[in-house]
């Protein structure tokens, strides 16, 4: 489940990227980069539980799925906040620098 | 059990070869490619797409952390790893998980990099061929 939702919050932000380029401005491709190496990453951890589970692997229990979808929630989370952080300290807007800076006529 | 600190080590060495890269490409200039019309383009540096390795391993190795985390494999207190204060047996599962599945994440990881470098060079060479055609 946490794969699961680690892959489609990396299409959705890769396809939101693409779909705003050449415009960079809210440096998206952070969040693209988390996902797709958090995503490939799970992936092996999948092979390796199917390996070791087969069939079983695709039938967890109700409670084992809640709690890895709870898991795949908090991730997306940490994720934005990486992503966030990321925004208001290079500020490619200069929001940040506007508001600390006033300019003086 | 810990088996992300394989690609997070992965990623230390290639950042530090990654800064590496970046001051020998400044102070080589920069590269440019000619098309067989003469018309000239700026080749993206070799440092930048080692930068694509780096921002995949450090971003899964990061939310692969907090998995571990939230699953009590690592703490953020000494010894950080919970298998180190279980004793040799539980040391040496998360040495064998981390020489298998560690290992084959880094692998991966690296293989589609690897793969990304290809398709983008191949697209470059395209695009060359394609600008002439274009005006």
């Amino acid at each position: 489940m946490t794969l699961l939702v680690s892959v489609f919050a990396a299409l959705i932000t890769t396809a939101i990227w693409y779909k705003r380029q050449p415009d960079n401005e809210m440096k998206l491709g952070v969040l693209c980069w988390l996902f797709w190496g958090a995503s490939l990453m799970w992936l092996v951890d999948a092979i390796f539980e199917y390996a070791e589970a087969g069939a079983e692997y695709f039938a967890p229990a109700l409670k084992d799925m809640a709690n890895d979808l709870f898991l795949g929630l908090s991730v997306v989370a940490l994720a934005m906040i990486i992503w966030l952080i990321v925004l208001l300290i290079t500020d490619p807007k200069g929001v940040v620098k506007g508001k600390l800076l006033k300019k003086k006529q | 059990m810990a088996c992300f600190l394989v690609p997070m080590t992965e990623a230390i060495v290639m950042t530090v070869v990654q800064k590496v890269v970046e001051k020998k490409e400044k102070k080589a200039g920069v590269e440019t490619v000619t098309s067989a019309d003469g018309y000239r383009m700026e080749k993206l540096p070799f440092s930048k797409k080692i930068g694509w390795l780096n921002k995949l391993l450090w971003g899964g190795s990061a939310l692969l952390a907090f998995e571990h985390l939230w699953h009590g494999e690592i703490v953020p207190f000494f010894p950080f790893l919970t298998a180190a204060s279980e004793g040799p047996e539980a040391v040496s599962e998360m040495l064998g998980e981390m020489g298998t599945v560690g290992v084959s994440m880094a692998a991966l990881i690296t293989v589609v990099w690897l793969g990304m470098l290809l398709v983008t060079s191949l697209m470059q060479k395209k695009a060359l061929k394609a600008i002439p055609a274009a005006e």
